[in-house]
């Protein structure tokens, strides 16, 4: 009984993101097909040099969506670090300190909304709520106007790039922007900690059932914290590389973030029950949310109908993952 | 006398209207009596007061669909979308930019306007009861998708309107109070004498508690919820009505945007335990009451609007605690050891 459930799960996974990658390629061609220079590598790793701010938040939220929980308060966070850096920097603070600062803060954000939701058993949805107005708040409360970032750190990791050379022809040329190095090192913690340590494995128990987690001996309460931690975490390290690459930093920056990087989630095959998930998957959700965006401003577009076809796969996936887990109840129950 | 007394205070509503009286009271004595003034101006009544009640209307319309999807555990966080739809849809009709063949009817806006709420909240119904997603994420879609349908009715622009009767929705007054009133009363009136009268109210509170019992004992809960995130719907299509005709155009960016946490707020002032059980909607109106006068409050104090999100935010979060179990079992047990250190 163990090993069915267990392979159906793993079925799961694979299905969505099976379809996922399809999807992203299926895109990817009628764009080709579609527009000229469209195929090219510049397109393909644009989508990591316009996206890496996103792909970076959206890992953490599968942190917290693994652990069955949801942060909403995401988007608000890369909004205040984007803003709160900015305003820092303008007044002379070293650009180091600053970062860290804006780290630190997220830790501590997330900290505390994952204890408020595990200690006094509030509904995730309603603290990360108020920590997304709460965020807001607090972004215009530092400034109401975009704050331009003159730094030059800040203007190295924005500016700098690394060209990649893979042939002769246009199409085979690309850059990457320092800051997707970030992500990489970012994506490359995140597996290894859901892969290979004790607290990732955690999560997964966690995310499968609370009750059983706690039953088995596993520190709950230390695991959730740290899922919002983490969360938050990234998020604010999002909101960092999202100033390298807009080089300001403004309050209403992001409104609605937090849907793309929870459907971007969900799209690469993580549960919204929570137990399954990978942040592999997540960055190929992001990718596609790029390549609609492109395939949205090639063809000169409303920039809402980028969030319209999002909100529309959103569900196309959600219903997906809710047929599966029907029929596999069902047959669980057959088996009993 | 006594008996009413305490008949009355053993009310959900009796706290709530406590503290609107204790704040209305605090800004009498600031402004020095300035704030109870009313004044007649062509046989109309004008105000703070009436103020307050006119800018919390939209605010208590959605806080009575609210009080009900908060009832039952869940959450609907795209009622300031969905007034962004309606105010798009109502004035690009009196505008004529869309079905020019009704001639900007004034009436056909409003009732396309309010199909349009319903039909959103019969699809957030849908993906919650049916396909039983979680209503935070069911109605996500609808809060981010929503601006851009609205905005792609009205073509990405800020429409603005001029229609006196239009106008009226906000503006209006019937025996010298304002209309938005007329339009609370019939509409809370309704939902309260729905919960109150019929069973549904009970259902509602069984279904909050336990969903999975209340569906043994024989209550028909996908039903129960698409029915309530319908009537938000419909209920955030009238205040997105109210809201455009207050501004006289129709904001997609910014209609009704962060409404949904003032009404999640309402509610919780209220006293309605947002888990989801018991519940009662005079209690948030008055709820919503207390969030508006706040608001006018912070700004009259000369406080900048930018800290009244901070304020609300810190507030909520206050509120939940007070509601939360083990956070009280934390506070009785201080109060306890510290007893005992004095008794010994």
């Amino acid at each position: 009984m163990e090993q069915t459930g267990k392979r159906k799960r793993v079925h799961i996974n694979n299905i969505s993101l099976v379809i996922t990658i399809v999807l992203f390629i299926l895109m990817f061609l009628f764009g080709s097909v579609k527009y000229n220079n469209f195929l090219s590598l510049s397109t393909f790793l644009n989508l990591f040099n316009d996206n890496a701010y996103l792909m970076i938040a959206a890992i953490g939220a599968t942190f917290v969506l693994i652990s069955g929980g949801i942060d909403i308060s995401i988007a608000s966070t890369i909004a205040f670090t984007g803003v709160s850096s900015a305003y820092l920097l303008e007044r002379g603070v070293p650009a180091f300190l600053v970062i860290l600062m804006m780290l630190l803060a997220g830790i501590i954000v997330g900290c505390t909304q994952g204890a408020l939701i595990h200690y006094f058993k509030l509904q995730p949805f309603i603290v990360t709520l108020a920590g997304q107005f709460l965020m807001r708040g607090l972004c215009v409360v530092i400034s109401e106007r975009s704050i331009p970032i003159s730094d030059p750190f800040f203007k190295t990791m924005a500016l700098g790039k690394v060209a990649v050379h893979l042939g002769e022809a246009k199409a085979w040329n690309g850059k990457i922007y320092y800051y997707v190095f970030i992500l990489l090192i970012v994506f490359a913690a995140a597996v290894y900690t859901l892969r290979y340590t004790k607290f990732g494995r955690c999560l997964y128990a966690l995310g499968g059932g609370e009750t059983s987690a706690s039953l088995m001996g596993l520190n709950v309460a230390r695991t959730k914290i740290a899922a919002y931690g983490i969360s938050s975490f990234c998020a604010a390290l999002g909101g960092i590389v999202f100033s390298f690459y807009t080089l300001a930093g403004f309050g209403l920056q992001n409104l609605g973030l937090e849907l793309d990087a929870l459907s971007s989630a969900v799209i690469g095959g993580t549960l919204l029950t929570g137990g399954v998930g990978t942040v592999a998957g997540t960055v190929v959700g992001v990718m596609i949310e790029g390549i609609i965006q492109t395939i949205v401003t090639y063809q000169n577009l409303n920039t809402w109908w980028t969030k319209v076809t999002i909100a529309a796969l959103l569900c196309f996936f959600i219903v997906i993952q809710r047929i599966i887990a029907i029929r596999a109840e069902k047959s669980k129950g057959k088996n009993e | 006398m006594r008996e009413t007394w305490n008949r009355l205070s053993e009310k959900q509503y009796f706290r709530p209207l406590i503290i609107f009286i204790i704040i209305l009271l605090f800004n009498g004595i600031v402004s020095k009596g300035d704030f109870f003034t009313l004044s007649i101006v062509d046989g109309h009544l004008y105000g703070r007061i009436i103020d307050i009640v006119r800018n919390g209307s939209k605010l208590m319309i959605l806080a009575g669909g609210m009080t009900m999807i908060l009832a039952t555990g869940g959450t609907d966080i795209s009622v300031g979308s969905i007034m962004a739809i309606s105010g798009a849809i109502a004035c690009s009709i009196v505008n004529g930019n869309i079905f020019p063949s009704f001639n900007g009817n004034v009436a056909a806006a409003i009732i396309l306007a309010i199909l349009a709420g319903t039909v959103s909240g019969i699809w957030n119904g849908f993906l919650v009861a049916k396909i039983k997603i979680q209503p935070i994420v069911a109605t996500m879609i609808l809060m981010v998708a929503g601006r851009g349908i609205a905005q792609l009715i009205t073509r990405g622009k800020i429409v603005t309107i001029t229609s006196e009767t239009y106008y009226f929705i906000n503006g209006g007054y019937i025996c010298g109070l304002p209309f938005p009133l007329f339009i609370v009363l019939f509409l809370v009136g309704l939902l309260v004498l729905f919960t109150g009268r019929t069973a549904f109210g009970l259902f509602l509170e069984s279904v909050g508690c336990n969903p999975t019992a209340s569906k043994y004992v024989g209550i028909k809960v996908d039903r129960m919820l698409l029915a309530i995130y319908t009537l938000s719907g419909a209920f955030a299509a009238v205040a997105g009505l109210i809201e455009s005709a207050g501004i006289k155009g129709a904001d997609c960016n910014n209609a009704g945007l962060g409404i949904e946490m003032d009404a999640i707020l309402a509610v919780a002032i209220g006293g309605t335990n947002l888990m989801g059980g018991r519940f009662s909607i005079p209690a948030s109106v008055i709820g919503a009451l207390i969030v508006q006068s706040i608001t006018t409050t912070v700004l009259a104090l000369g406080v900048p609007a930018a800290y009244i999100r901070v304020l609300k935010a810190l507030l909520i979060i206050i509120i939940c605690l007070s509601q939360s179990k083990q956070f009280k079992d934390l506070v009785i047990k201080r109060k306890m050891i510290n007893r005992k250190v004095v008794g010994s």
